[in-house]
């Protein structure tokens, strides 16, 4: 960047994760999406006269996880409270959230950034909280209510203001996302908003300690956006510094459509929250032992991951990083080796190259879910055997895996039903390969005189007469001893 | 006809009445005395129709507790598919979706719900004259309050429109109307009945308790409508002992304490001196009297009324019009929406509460008002807990006067706010508090005397309220 000789960004993340809890946060109603709206609603989410909230347990365990994951003290006693503001889909007019007393603080995440450089992010405080509800628009009529996500259990993540680029804020992000959704703790889905991102953002000279006017930029709902934004953003406040202009602490909402940050309306951000404990919560009340017991549930992280990837199977640690990249691929991956006859390194690395090479490649183009992804590892470790054992060649395993993607048959039936079966008979691969070598006299002399590049064509030629069904190995062994004899 | 509880089950099951007569003849003191505007709605058919199924049930042998036991409820808890309009212009149309867990309980137990009773709007007052429906009058002399907020409970039970009656107590809406209309009034511990459907006016202060015409009949309902609700977290863990096994229990060597910052001029003189012909019941009967120091008392209505308010304007921001309610037909934008839709719904006093609480609440103020008011609390609470320590009970007027003149106090919020100055540090500390009859003054209106116990006290707060009220000498 033309300006990062002279000034410094200092970035903080604030990360909403909606939790995957069954029912909501405060009642029993349930928490699916997309269900027609108002379905999912009873008094209490719809705060009617005289219903009180009742604390659903498992939001705090999710929190919990995530806290233990990120390294956070967990407080012994933390207090709801209210957050007082006016909203129609907000139908209490306060959400109850946790404000002097959260009960996660002063954890830390390890990110890692393009060039292998590993960096802690400090996290300042991990929050429970209610979802509000959505207002549905109709430009220039009316605005209506889903209540549905009213009372949906969140946990708001506060980072300290430890990023400088938006490439950190970018890996920072991926790191949170990687995280909830190897707990198990929220689906990690930007697009649906299970995930959300605001930023503050503030610019000093290189070197200065005090921090600038800091400027929240909300509505970033995708990771691209997130750097876009972030860049789009810093660029600003350097341009205005450079003017001699100063900074104004404000919020901006990220315009995706026109690629810039526009200012909030000031009406809109003028809130006094009057935040205050909510009276009709008791306060959450963790145990040294129930903390145990999260901790024991801990599902293994991605970083533990990573390395035993790299341990156990012996793949490289490129491969360990895009297989442990996201929860739902290295679960695949695993299941896969969990499948395998050959519990070799050959296969190991067989798996890492099937999953990351063509099973990624159609998770791309498809997009359908790895849970969902039509070759089930039971086959892909069947067909990674097959070819380990060298019942086919990998020009095969190809045609193979194509195949499954369609059919629900096992690899073997495929290979039996389109005579797959790679031909490992040297009798009979020499039968092949004499009746070609009789057939091009010319050629054979060409070789024995010196010009070997002929040797490729002769392969070419078995391949075709064999229908590639050959061990190319063996063919390439009887081809050299019979055209050296 | 004002009747106790048992004299009403007794005739029951010697079969010289019928729940059906009982409640008819409730229904038509009811429409004999529509002039007091204790009503807010009466169940006429349901009301006779359950009668008629609870008499089926007593033939059987099948009836609840409270079986022919007539209930006024406070039309600030919800009864399902009924309105429920806290006294306010907001709520006039707004039906319950759900029963309340103390209807549940009072439905099971086999009472007879007979209709809601009037009350200050939102339960912010003390003489249920800020109702949005016209105020209660008080039986006795028509142009007096009948106290408040729960006046329209006091008055039902006081007049035999209903045999008891539930209301709700945020700072003394309970005992102060008991006390005004001559009628027994509990104000149970904090947590101890679950709040679940009781609309919210100060959530850590409201509590729902009955009102009847004697210590007795409080003590059956409240056996009813005690403990833990899984609805209310607030609701308490602690196990409901049986109310009546020692109502009638000797009291010799009970210790009682008067808080001498309870006996200042402000106590209008013929108070005093029922409080004093009480003290001589008790000291003549072997319980020891004594005078305590609640040094912190002068500092509870200004910390009720910060915090209390506080905690409403929060519990009623979700009455925008936006949803259900009275909605404002002048708004133009979102905003005017919430404007008028609030000044037009709500009445003065509930919009002094909610402006009051607001700004203890903002931004700059919160560390002077909220959180002093909150240390305070505390201090006001461990106080009566180091007072329980020496002492059984407390005795204390319930309120500084008798009833007073309708629009008397309506000028001057501060007095009126005074008129709750005995009962609010009950609903500080959370305790149990219970106000009973101590005769009438010389304009021939009722004198209530209160008693007070530490937590979860109500078996001993009931047992000496019972001593006293079986040796009433006033
Ligand atoms: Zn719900």
């Amino acid at each position: 960047m033309w300006w990062s000789e002279k000034y410094e960004p200092v970035i903080g993340l604030e990360v909403h994760a909606q939790l995957l809890t069954r029912s909501k946060a405060f009642c029993g109603c349930s928490t699916k999406f997309g269900d027609s709206p108002n379905s999912n609603v009873c008094p209490i989410c719809l705060g009617m006269p005289g219903v009180l909230p009742v604390l659903n347990k498992q939001v705090v365990n999710f929190t919990i996880r995530m806290g233990l994951a990120t390294h956070c003290t967990i407080a012994p006693i933390s207090i709801f409270a209210r957050k007082n503001y006016f909203y129609p889909d907000l139908p209490k007019g306060y959400q109850i959230s946790q404000y002097e007393e959260p009960i996660c603080q002063n954890g830390w995440v390890e990110i890692e950034l393009k060039n292998g450089v590993r960096k802690k992010i400090g996290i300042t405080r991990i929050h429970m909280e209610e979802d509000a509800g959505k207002s549905i628009h109709e430009i220039d009529i009316d605005t209506y209510v889903d209540a549905n996500r009213c009372g949906v259990p969140l946990i708001e993540i506060v980072s300290e203001p430890d990023m400088r680029s938006p490439e950190e804020a970018y890996h920072y992000l991926v790191t949170i996302r990687q995280l909830v959704t190897y707990l198990g703790i929220c689906d990690g889905n930007m697009e649906e908003g299970s995930l959300r991102c605001d930023a503050n953002v503030s610019v000093r000279l290189k070197g200065e300690k005090k921090l600038g006017t800091k400027v929240e930029v909300k509505n970033m709902n995708s990771f691209r956006f997130v750097e876009r934004a972030l860049q789009y953003e810093i660029e600003r406040q350097v341009e205005a510094l450079e003017r001699g202009d100063e900074i104004t602490q404000e919020t901006m909402l990220w315009d995706a459509n026109r690629g810039i940050c526009v200012p909030m309306r000031s009406k809109e951000e003028a809130h006094d929250y009057r935040y205050f404990p909510d009276p009709d919560l008791v306060p959450v009340v963790v145990s040294e032992a129930w903390i145990e017991e999260v901790r024991r549930e801990l599902p293994e992280l991605p970083l533990e991951k990573r390395d035993r990837y790299i341990r156990e199977y012996k793949i490289p640690q490129y491969d360990a990083d895009v297989l442990t990249s996201e929860y739902e691929i290295a679960n695949y991956f695993e299941r896969v080796i969990k499948h395998l006859t050959h519990r070799t390194e050959e296969a190991y690395k067989l798996v890492s190259n099937w999953t990351m090479g063509d099973v990624l490649r159609v998770v791309n183009e498809t997009h359908v879910s790895m849970e969902n992804f039509p070759v089930e590892p039971q086959r892909l470790a069947e067909m990674v055997d097959l070819l380990v054992d060298g019942t086919i060649s990998s020009k095969i395993a190809k045609e193979v895996f194509e195949e499954m993607l369609t059919s629900k048959e096992t690899p073997r039936c495929i290979i039996e039903r389109k005579g797959l079966m790679q031909i490992n008979d040297p009798g009979v691969i020499g039968k092949v390969l004499d009746e070609i070598l009789t057939r091009h006299a010319q050629q054979v002399e060409a070789y024995r005189s010196g010009k070997t590049q002929v040797f490729g064509f002769f392969v070419g030629e078995t391949m075709k007469a064999m229908k590639g069904k050959a061990n190319p190995k063996i063919v390439n062994e009887l081809l050299k001893h019979k055209l050296q004899s | 006809m004002v009747q106790t509880y048992d004299r009403l089950r007794t005739a029951l099951e010697q079969g010289t009445t019928t729940c059906e007569a009982i409640t008819q003849n409730y229904l038509s003191t009811i429409y004999e005395k529509q002039h007091l505007n204790a009503f807010l709605a009466v169940y006429e058919d349901y009301a006779l129709n359950t009668a008629r199924s609870i008499d089926e049930k007593m033939k059987r042998g099948t009836a609840g507790p409270l079986a022919g036991m007539v209930v006024a409820v406070k039309d600030n808890i919800c009864i399902k598919d009924r309105t429920v309009t806290c006294g306010s212009r907001m709520l006039e149309h707004f039906v319950s979706l759900y029963d309340a867990t103390v209807i549940q309980k009072l439905k099971d137990a086999d009472a007879i719900i007979i209709g809601k009773t009037n009350l200050d709007e939102f339960a912010m007052g003390s003489s249920s004259e800020n109702s949005a429906f016209g105020r209660v009058k008080h039986p006795l002399k028509n142009e007096y309050v009948p106290g408040g907020s729960s006046g329209g409970s006091a008055v039902a039970v006081a007049t035999g429109m209903s045999t008891t009656a539930l209301g709700s107590d945020t700072g003394g809406s309970i005992r102060q109307p008991a006390a005004f209309c001559g009628v027994v009034g509990l104000k149970p511990t904090y947590g101890r009945v679950s709040r679940f459907g009781l609309v919210a006016y100060a959530s850590s202060f409201d509590v729902i308790g009955p009102l009847g015409n004697c210590v007795i009949d409080v003590a059956r309902v409240l056996q009813v409508i005690a403990g833990h609700d899984e609805k209310d977290s607030t609701s308490a863990y602690v196990p409901v002992p049986e109310y009546l096994i020692d109502i009638h229990k000797d009291i010799t060597g009970l210790r009682v304490g008067l808080p001498k910052e309870y006996f200042d001029e402000s106590l209008n003189s013929e108070i005093r001196s029922a409080i004093e012909s009480a003290v001589n019941v008790l000291e003549r009967n072997g319980v020891i009297v004594q005078e305590v120091s609640l040094p912190h008392t002068k500092y509870a209505i200004a910390t009720y009324y910060i915090l209390v308010t506080a905690e409403a304007s929060s519990n009623l921001a979700r009455y925008d019009g936006a949803r259900y309610g009275y909605r404002s037909q002048n708004a133009t934008d979102l905003y005017s929406l919430y404007v008028k839709s609030r000044s037009e719904g709500f009445g003065e006093e509930v919009k002094r509460r909610i402006m009051l609480g607001t700004y203890v609440l903002s931004a700059g103020y919160y560390d002077a008002y909220y959180r002093k008011g909150q240390k305070v609390r505390r201090l006001i609470r461990d106080e009566f807990q180091q007072v329980f320590q020496e002492i059984d009970c407390l005795l204390t007027p319930t309120s500084p006067t008798t009833a007073f003149k309708a629009g008397e106090k309506l000028k001057n919020p501060l007095e009126m706010y005074l008129s709750d100055i005995y009962t609010t540090s009950a609903n500080l500390a959370g305790i149990p508090g219970i106000s009973i009859p101590w005769g009438v003054d010389t304009n021939g209106m009722p004198i209530g005397v209160q008693l007070l116990a530490p937590q979860f006290g109500e078996p001993l707060l009931l047992r000496i309220a019972h001593f006293l009220e079986s040796h009433r000498t006033m």
